[in-house]
């Protein structure tokens, strides 16, 4: 993605998602929620590409990280009763921050000791570290445990979700792009080349695992006021890989390229959904002709997860050969 | 004393089965380096094939018995290292040069695609397993309990075990799977036909991953379309373990992280054993990144 116009697409953005928020209440719930979805999809793919795109760690934890934003922020505004539209959205802004610092917190503790690993194994520590988060959030009774947490406050709107996903975008675009940034793809490249030209590998590491965690513990606070009910069975690892699998298909790297997958791919279920509620088609009598893909959708998307690697398998939207 | 003997011998039934997945993994991360994912899919299908199989083979043998289970065990072993070959063959086989990563997610792929298909074909609702073996009980001491169906599980692990070990060791294609996961292209240049030995290890692999479904589902009874995903991951933390591609190691890793599940679950809480494989895994990676067994990797510049 070209950084030049960055900061005007940044300031658009913010004013864009500010002027769609006045508009939301005239959308029916069930658009308002995906519309919900696909932005916070798209801080998480954003920055998970952080980590496995332009550092290429290979990280399968990220819905835990958004699961310890989640519950983080949640438990602050719960503290909260009814408050006026000022307070609600410094306090909702607090929680979040909150949310993701705590997220961070927990990258840098996921990233401190798997440094020394690689690829598979970083993989499937981070698969386990996910996990982890996942059994511990089921057993804390405070945040009611196996039960759920009800989010008392729906404070998620238009202006929150897609003003945070441009300063997202923003973010991981300048980071990359800057002097400091070039290290995180030397990392990727060639490590031990990267490391000889006296590069800090591991700073690198750190700091992608700790930028990645923040905004998907931002994205964590956001779902939880979107939805208004946590589980910890909902950040199981299936969650991270639906992330991943959105970094793929854009293309490790590539953010432009992510985007659109995470928006695709928020879409896509739908899609199939609203497909199999078709009533009629041209020429065929039944009613609801297509009603199979309702029980099928998922194993559409799986086989087409395994076409798309088959095919196309440095993603989707690449369409020339980054520099080297 | 008898609470402890008995939770031992829980979590070495449980741990042999984890070393019968473990070995499928480490066996393909010895030949290809890649995690195969859809392995634990594989061990779902073996408990399925077994719940399918078991009405038909009673039809011509009695069932419960031990000449009937084992065919039934047999039958599943020999239908999943079918299966195993088709996945490779059209999954992963196009992906051999490409970029681990890739394949990596293909795997995923095809393991959504063993998960939903199964819940499409079988139904999401958990089935209760035939019971295709008699149940003895062998010893009923105080509080200790141990019936025959543990028994099996011991004496069908350490047959297999065994089996492989000679397989591996004594046998020329065993001698072209070390050659393969040693170095595939000198073996391939020395004449070794590297696309029938991948094939025979996914083979060899998902067999005994089915052998481990129909050993679960005779202890718990109770099978589901994603049955496979926790076992699964539990046996490739297992393989990590004892140090990826050693087939010794994955027996021993799968054993250790039997056992020490089932005593944090039977001593300390229940509710944290899912975590921890996970929580072991991380400790022994901290310490010997390449497992109890594993061979340290230098990497060349």
């Amino acid at each position: 993605m070209s950084f030049r116009y960055a900061k005007t697409a940044l300031t658009g953005a913010v004013v864009l998602s500010l002027l769609i928020s006045l508009f939301a209440n005239r959308l029916n719930s069930y658009w308002l929620i995906i519309g919900y979805n696909i932005g916070i999809n798209l801080i998480l793919a954003v920055s998970l590409n952080l980590i496995n795109g332009y550092t290429g760690q290979f990280s399968l934890g990220h819905a835990g990280f958004m699961a310890v934003g989640a519950y983080t922020a949640a438990t602050i505004t719960n503290r909260f009763g009814d408050l006026n539209f000022v307070a609600a959205n410094g306090i909702f802004f607090v929680a979040l921050l909150a949310g993701g610092l705590a997220a961070a917190m927990a990258g840098l503790l996921v990233g401190l000791p798997t440094l020394r690993l690689k690829g598979d194994y970083l993989a499937i520590v981070t698969l386990g570290f996910g996990e982890i988060i996942r059994v511990i959030l089921q057993n804390m009774n405070a945040v009611g445990g196996a039960r759920g947490l009800s989010v008392m406050h729906g404070w998620t709107n238009f202006f929150w979700v897609f003003g945070l996903a441009a300063v997202t975008v923003y973010v991981v675009t300048a980071l990359v792009n800057s002097t400091y940034g070039r290290g995180f793809i030397a990392v990727r490249d060639d490590e031990v080349a990267a490391e000889a030209m006296g590069i800090n590998t591991t700073k690198y590491k750190v700091t992608a695992f700790v930028v990645g965690a923040f905004f998907a513990g931002i994205a964590g606070g956001l779902y939880g006021h979107a939805i208004q009910f946590l589980t910890p069975s909902g950040f199981g690892f299936m969650l991270s890989i639906t992330y991943v699998v959105m970094v793929i298909l854009g293309g490790m790297g590539n953010t432009a390229g992510v985007i659109i997958a995470a928006v695709l791919l928020t879409l896509l279920p739908e899609g199939l959904r609203l497909l199999a509620d078709v009533q009629h088609l041209p020429g065929i009598a039944a009613e609801r002709p297509l009603h199979w893909i309702g029980d099928t959708r998922m194993i559409i998307y799986s086989l087409l997860l395994i076409g798309l690697m088959l095919t196309r398998p440095q993603g989707l939207f690449r369409f020339q050969r980054q520099s080297r | 004393m008898t609470e402890f003997l008995q939770q031992l011998i829980n979590g070495l039934a449980f741990g042999s089965i984890l070393a019968l997945i473990a070995l499928g993994y480490t066996m393909v991360y010895g030949i290809l380096r890649f995690i195969n994912f859809a392995h634990g899919d594989v061990f779902m299908l073996g408990a399925f094939a077994g719940f399918y199989l078991a009405p038909r083979i009673a039809a011509v043998l009695p069932l419960p018995s031990i000449g009937g289970g084992l065919v039934v065990l047999v039958a599943a072993m020999a239908i999943c290292a079918v299966l195993g070959v088709v996945i490779e063959r059209f999954a992963y086989r196009p992906l051999r040069k490409q970029p681990r990563l890739t394949v990596l997610i293909t795997a995923i792929g095809v393991s959504l695609f063993l998960e939903y298909t199964g819940q499409f074909a079988f139904g999401a609702a958990p089935k209760k397993f035939p019971q295709i073996l008699p149940v003895y009980p062998i010893a009923r001491v105080g509080g200790l309990s141990l019936d025959s169906n543990q028994i099996i599980v011991f004496v069908v692990t350490i047959i297999l075990l065994l089996a492989l070990r000679f397989v591996v060791l004594r046998t020329k294609i065993g001698a072209a799977m070390r050659a393969v996961s040693y170095n595939p292209e000198a073996a391939a240049l020395m004449g070794v036909n590297t696309d029938v030995v991948i094939s025979f290890t996914f083979a060899l692999g998902s067999a005994l991953a089915a052998a481990a479904g129909i050993l679960w589902a005779i202890n718990y009874p109770a099978i589901d379309p994603l049955m496979g995903i926790l076992p699964g991951l539990k046996a490739f933390v297992a393989a990590v373990l004892g140090g990826i591609g050693n087939l010794p190691g994955a027996a021993l890793g799968g054993v250790i992280i039997g056992i020490t599940e089932t005593f944090v679950s039977g001593y300390i809480s229940s509710t944290y054993r899912d975590a921890i494989a996970f929580a072991v895994l991380i400790l022994i990676l901290l310490v010997k990144p390449s497992g109890l067994l594993g061979k340290k990797e230098v990497e060349k510049v």
